[in-house]
């Protein structure tokens, strides 16, 4: 989508809704993976258009099962396609675009050993709940497709989102983490792609809000599309 | 409806029983202490062991990350010395329960102690029983209904646990996944069934075990002094 697009998006979203347009803010959830990138991206979207977005993050997951229980929020960036959706079906959604393909990192507690690996000596690999976070599906896949998942299924601990495994792996409790690579540092180990089914990511606008609006549509121009690659996303 | 899997309610109670009884060990020397000290710091201890009571679990889970993880002093001895880690294991669950619950064991306690008062210590002091011998044949008897409470209310407290499991358990089937997560997880992915099914069973077992309380209260009044 080009800028000119992009502004005739969100105006005529603005004029859809005049009530709402007053207030210019917007609650938008997002999966736990994307949050800190949704986070660096808010400060060109708000210099760019005024609008104020205030993000909310969980498990994909949750976040679903929030929204089909009336939570109030105006869009939502998954980290799947699976319940943007089940969201469309339910006509929930009033637009629906895809706006990052999620990469799986493998992270080391800092003091662990660089030899330690996925066959090697180590107690916990902390992985976001595979029911919940499609990062932890991927991890799962991941692991099945190296033959490691049942042999170290005693050894998987499991976090509710990624951030969550993420914050075990940095506390130190677990060495390892497979985790997104948006929160990795340095020294990560790219998981092959070919390891797991690809994590394409979409958004759903939820609630006619110009400001959300907004939003989904600035996820879409390559300003934003070259952030979110910077911040550790695959080419859409 | 399938009939949902009951071993994450079975590690509760698994974990609630162990907890109490370390609970009773460590709690009962603690509250007896508290209720007969003149010490000057004795305001400060009962404040520390209160501090469950108004600190949101997710602080003390916070803490217990910290202080369990094997780089640290206390998960590093631990780890030296069982060869398993503090966090995500029963043993850890243990301990933080048995932090995070240790008022409702100690505060029932203490108030049974006090109400016990120095006369009937003295009294069989006098008649030359030892000390232990009369803490266990007069103050014990006497603060029975204190001990009833401290153990239902640490056990039906330690079952409720949620946060700061959710926090330092890592959701390991028979280690950390204790029924509150598995309802939690269970909300989660939308299977209403089975977390209907296990809340009930909570819901029913709650009820059920403060009846029993208040019940037994009511029918065994404590005669003092």
């Amino acid at each position: 989508m080009d800028r000119r697009q992009f502004i005739i998006a969100t105006m005529s979203a603005a004029a859809a809704s005049p009530l709402r347009a007053a207030t210019g803010s917007a609650l938008v959830a997002v999966a736990a993976n994307f949050a800190k990138t949704a986070e660096r991206l808010l400060p060109e979207f708000t210099a760019e258009t005024g609008y104020s977005i205030t993000l909310s993050s969980g498990s994909t997951g949750q976040l679903y099962g929030q929204i089909i229980n009336g939570a109030p929020y105006d869009a939502f960036l998954a980290a799947d396609q699976a319940r943007p959706a089940l969201l469309a079906q339910a006509g929930l959604s009033l637009r629906h675009i895809t706006y990052a393909r999620g990469l799986l990192a493998l992270i080391k507690t800092e003091g662990t050993a660089m030899e330690v690996s996925l066959q090697g000596d180590f107690n916990h690999l902390a992985i976001a709940n595979p029911a919940l976070a499609p990062f932890g599906l991927a991890a799962k896949q991941a692991l099945q497709a190296l033959g490691l998942w049942e042999g170290l299924r005693a050894r998987i601990v499991m976090g509710q989102n990624v951030g969550q495994a993420y914050a075990l792996v940095a506390s130190g409790n677990a060495e390892l983490g497979l985790v997104a690579q948006s929160y990795a540092q340095e020294g990560f180990w790219a998981v092959p792609e070919g390891l797991y089914a690809p994590i394409l990511q979409d958004a759903v606008l939820l609630r006619e809000n110009p400001a959300a609006a907004a939003f989904v549509a600035y996820l879409e121009t390559n300003a934003a599309q070259a952030s979110i690659r910077a911040a550790g996303y695959g080419a859409l | 409806m399938s009939w949902p899997d009951l071993a994450p309610l079975w590690l509760s109670v698994q974990l609630a029983g162990v907890t109490t009884v370390l609970l009773l060990i460590v709690g009962t020397p603690l509250a007896w202490w508290l209720a007969t000290t003149r010490a000057r710091m004795r305001p400060f201890i009962e404040a520390l062991t209160a501090m469950p009571l108004v600190l949101p679990p997710t602080v003390l889970g916070f803490y217990f990350l910290i202080l369990f993880n094997p780089n640290s002093t206390i998960g590093g001895l631990w780890r030296d010395a069982t060869g398993e880690t503090l966090t995500f294991s029963f043993s850890g669950l243990v301990l933080a329960s048995a932090l995070y619950s240790l008022p409702f064991m100690v505060q029932p306690l203490q108030t049974a102690f006090e109400a016990v008062g120095r006369g009937p210590m003295e009294a069989a002091a006098s008649l030359r029983a030892s000390r232990l011998d009369a803490f266990f044949s007069v103050a014990v008897p006497m603060a029975r209904r204190g001990f009833l409470t401290g153990i239902v209310l640490s056990f039906a407290h330690t079952i409720g646990e949620f946060g700061v499991v959710l926090m330092v358990g890592g959701n390991i089937p028979g280690q950390t996944r204790v029924i509150s997560i598995a309802i939690y997880e269970q909300v989660e992915v939308l299977d209403y069934a089975q977390a209907h099914a296990l809340s009930a069973i909570l819901l029913v077992f709650s009820f059920t075990v403060l009846l029993l309380v208040y019940t037994l209260n009511r029918r065994a009044p404590v005669r003092v002094g």
